[in-house]
């Protein structure tokens, strides 16, 4: 199995310490992290996590398993790029005068669909949403004008093929939890999985 | 410090049991005391220090109903509290102060937490306007201890003691267990709240301790295991955690199935089980491992496939259909690919399983597992219990304190060749029996767990079995027994080596004895200076007077027992190799 781009989102309670125990379940294993992002979700008290890593699928599947392990981890999921949305923030400064004088910069910001969030006399931030090749794009594009400073979010991303999220949590919260809410990939794939 | 004083000042009775709970300010030193006895704690294991002194203060007022055990050094608390909770079945109880006190709680720690060991711990912390300033006695035992605890949690406020109790507990006894470790900073301990009462903890709604069976892979693997000519159980831990061994032992009964245990497996059924076929692993016994590559369907319960077990993992049953039963959805397809996982807990599963599965006999399948026996004791076992030289073997001990002690006793093993050969001769009966460190290996374990092992069920004789390195590691513990008057028999196995490495260095190492020649004092000296009686026997023909002098010594007694000096452990999967590629003789190797 070949490495790909995992994105793995973590529903989780809102707890001290438990960002150090998802963190130990990659570095334990020598996995670089690409981009976390860490918020409260739109349900009181769940917070998401959202992970970019490099690996094989094999491994993302142990790693969602371990994840979910943990006490205070509501549920894991894995997608590869192809089934979620997703962007990455990016804020840019650069010299006003740069982009006073060349008129070429100006049209690159349009290409780019990037906004000035604020423009200053000595300079002005822009701002763009999208995938990382567009952000990098940007950058490169822009280095010649003397980008002065650069920042980009980690990932956040909408899984293509959730279901709502809060219907899942009421279960949780019931003492026995309805029998739709455990994830079985190999019921799933039952045909698959018992081929002799 | 005005609070330590109130605490100071009330009766040394104390009045709250004879006060309904609930009415006027109590500590939080007094809840977790409330909390352990409401838990059914009856036994902790500890050692004061600084900021753990309120609850020793409030511990003073409770001696009557909490036993407290003043140990030697932290390792030796929680090791002990692992023994306890293998003996009994229930929580092992664990205090220790901040800093120090805590740290030397990792090694134990890590070790329940590999072993599935369920242990709370209890760690005393500095005033928490303190926290991260390197304040003395200061360390983030959160954080140091998050890799090795199933849960761990820091208090700064009383109120939330009680809670967060009952949570630890839960968390360590259910699904599969593990240690929890709750650190109390030194002012929630002081601090005053409106104790509103304890209840237990029955659900948490990100916790799901057991996944729900699916009735669908029971029938599954029911169809497997009746369609099968050459099925093979293999069973670890889950089997003695899950309290299934009833259960497991009318699956393998029904279905007429050869099992062979996991080195914690052991003593799940008893050794002497018709259908039992011996010990997996590395130092395991021959058929067992020869035949995983020769079964058509593996039946794994409640084991988790270390390696130690499994050897080369691409040469690893590679011809036979798994069936997992597991209740960590997380040990499913993490070293062995499943072909029909049954999630859940054993208890429950294992009889819906036998439901389903047909009477059967595999009376030629059962001869290969006799057949490899007969090779092994021809090769190994008859050498190792009737050796033909004057040096004695571990094995002809373990034998002979199996004769004395009729495989009632509780074994408890520290960690190398003398585990191996214990683990490898020793007879049971019931299960709780094997007390040993499996999966993180730790030397020191022994001594301290056989005092644990003794308070988890005082009815049985415990011996705990130790090799002259690993009872250098812990032999402090040594107080603990002489202040307590614990009843231990503890059997030293010494070879002057560090054995097992040893052996690897002759069979790997071409020899090179780098750092294993250990020197010991004398054992028996040191026993007596912590008024603990011994002897030391090398004669064949002392060794069973000396070993029955032992085990009917009233209290604790040392024996050491001099043993060949460069004895190898056989049968043996090497590292790197294939679990069929077992070998019995040194000859054999490569």
């Amino acid at each position: 199995m070949d490495k790909q781009e995992f994105t793995i989102t973590v529903y989780t309670e809102n707890q001290i310490g438990l960002l150090n125990r998802i963190a130990i379940i990659f570095s334990r294993r020598k996995i670089n992290v690409e981009s976390l992002n860490t918020s409260p979700t739109e349900v009181d008290s769940v917070h998401r996590f959202t992970i970019v890593i490099n690996e094989t699928e094999d491994v993302v599947k142990k790693l969602c398993r371990q994840i979910e392990k943990q006490v205070e981890v509501l549920k894991a999921y894995y997608n590869t790029d192809e089934e979620i949305i997703w962007q990455e923030l990016a804020l840019y400064k650069v010299s006003t005068d740069a982009i006073a004088e060349k008129v070429k910069v100006e049209r690159l910001l349009r290409k780019y669909g990037a906004r000035a969030v604020v423009i200053r006399k000595d300079y002005t931030v822009f701002e763009t949403t999208g995938q990382r090749e567009e952000t990098d794009g940007l950058v490169k594009a822009l280095e010649p004008y003397g980008l002065i400073e650069f920042v980009r979010s980690a990932r956040v991303a909408i899984i293509k093929g959730s279901s709502r999220f809060h219907e899942r949590l009421k279960e949780f919260e019931k003492k026995e939890p309805g029998e739709e809410v455990i994830e079985n990939e190999f019921l799933d794939k039952n045909e698959e999985v018992f081929t002799m | 410090m005005e609070t330590l004083q109130k605490i100071k000042e009330t009766p040394k009775e104390n009045t709250l049991a004879k006060t309904p709970l609930g009415y006027g300010g109590i500590s939080g030193s007094i809840a977790v005391l409330e909390a352990f006895i409401a838990e059914g704690v009856s036994t902790i294991f500890g050692y004061p220090g600084g900021a753990i002194m309120p609850i020793y203060d409030a511990l003073y007022d409770y001696h009557d109903r909490l036993n407290h055990i003043l140990v030697r050094h932290e390792q030796g608390a929680i090791h002990a509290a692992q023994g306890y909770a293998r003996t009994s079945g229930d929580v092992g109880v664990v205090f220790a102060t901040s800093g120090p006190g805590a740290t030397n709680l990792v090694t134990g720690l890590a070790d329940a937490m590999i072993d599935s060991t369920p242990v709370v711990c209890v760690t005393g912390q500095v005033f928490a306007h303190l926290l991260g300033t390197d304040a003395f006695q200061e360390t983030d035992v959160i954080n140091i201890t998050t890799p090795v605890t199933k849960w761990n949690y820091q208090v700064t406020d009383a109120t939330e003691i009680p809670a967060v109790l009952a949570k630890a507990f839960y968390i360590a006894r259910s699904g599969r267990p593990g240690p929890v470790l709750i650190d109390i900073t030194k002012n929630a301990q002081l601090q005053l709240f409106d104790y509103e009462g304890y209840e237990k903890c029955n659900h948490i709604r990100s916790y799901r301790p057991a996944p729900i069976v699916r009735k669908e892979y029971v029938e599954e693997a029911a169809k497997l295991i009746n369609e099968a000519e050459r099925p093979f159980v293999i069973f670890g831990q889950g089997v003695i955690l899950g309290k299934a061994e009833k259960e497991f032992k009318a699956f393998i009964e029904k279905a007429g199935i050869p099992a062979a245990w996991t080195i914690l497996g052991m003593s799940a059924i008893p050794t002497d089980h018709p259908l039992g076929v011996g010990m997996l692993g590395m130092h395991g016994n021959y058929g067992p491992n020869l035949l995983t590559n020769e079964c058509d369907v593996l039946i794994a319960v409640g084991m988790r496939f270390d390696d130690r077990v499994t050897g080369r993992l691409d040469k690893y049953a590679k011809q036979a259909k798994v069936i997992h039963l597991d209740i960590d959805p997380s040990e499913i397809d993490k070293n062995v690919k499943t072909t029909v996982p049954v999630w859940g807990d054993c208890k429950e599963t294992l009889p819906m399983l036998t439901k389903l599965v047909e009477h059967k006999v595999y009376p030629q399948w059962i001869q290969k597992f006799a057949d490899c026996i007969a090779k092994e004791k021809e090769k190994v076992i008859k050498q190792e219990l009737n050796p033909s030289s004057e040096i004695l073997t571990m094995g002809e001990v373990i034998e002979l304190v199996n004769e004395l002690t009729k495989g009632d006793a509780i074994i408890v093993t520290d960690v190398g060749q003398h585990q191996m050969v214990a683990c490898r001769y020793a007879k049971y009966n019931q299960s709780k029996s094997n007390v040993t460190s499996g999966g993180l290996g730790t030397m020191g374990f022994a001594l301290p767990a056989a005092i644990g092992a003794k308070f988890g069920d005082k009815k049985r004789t415990v011996v705990a079995v130790i090799g002259d390195g690993g009872f250098q590691m812990t032999l402090q513990e040594l107080g603990t027994i002489m202040q307590f008057d614990i009843d231990i028999k503890i059997l030293i196995l010494n070879n002057e080596f560090l054995g097992m490495v040893r052996q690897w260095q002759e069979l790997f190492h071409q020899k090179r004895y780098s750092f294993t020649d250990i020197t010991s004092p004398d054992f028996v000296q040191l026993a007596s200076a912590y008024r603990i009686e011994g002897k030391s026997v090398r004669k064949r023909e002392e060794l069973k007077s000396s070993l029955s002098q032992m085990l009917n010594h009233k209290g604790s007694y040392l024996l050491e027992v001099m043993v060949g000096k460069e004895n190898n452990v056989f049968p043996m999967v090497p590292q790197g190799k294939g679990v069929s590629e077992v070998v019995l003789c040194k000859e054999d190797i490569q």
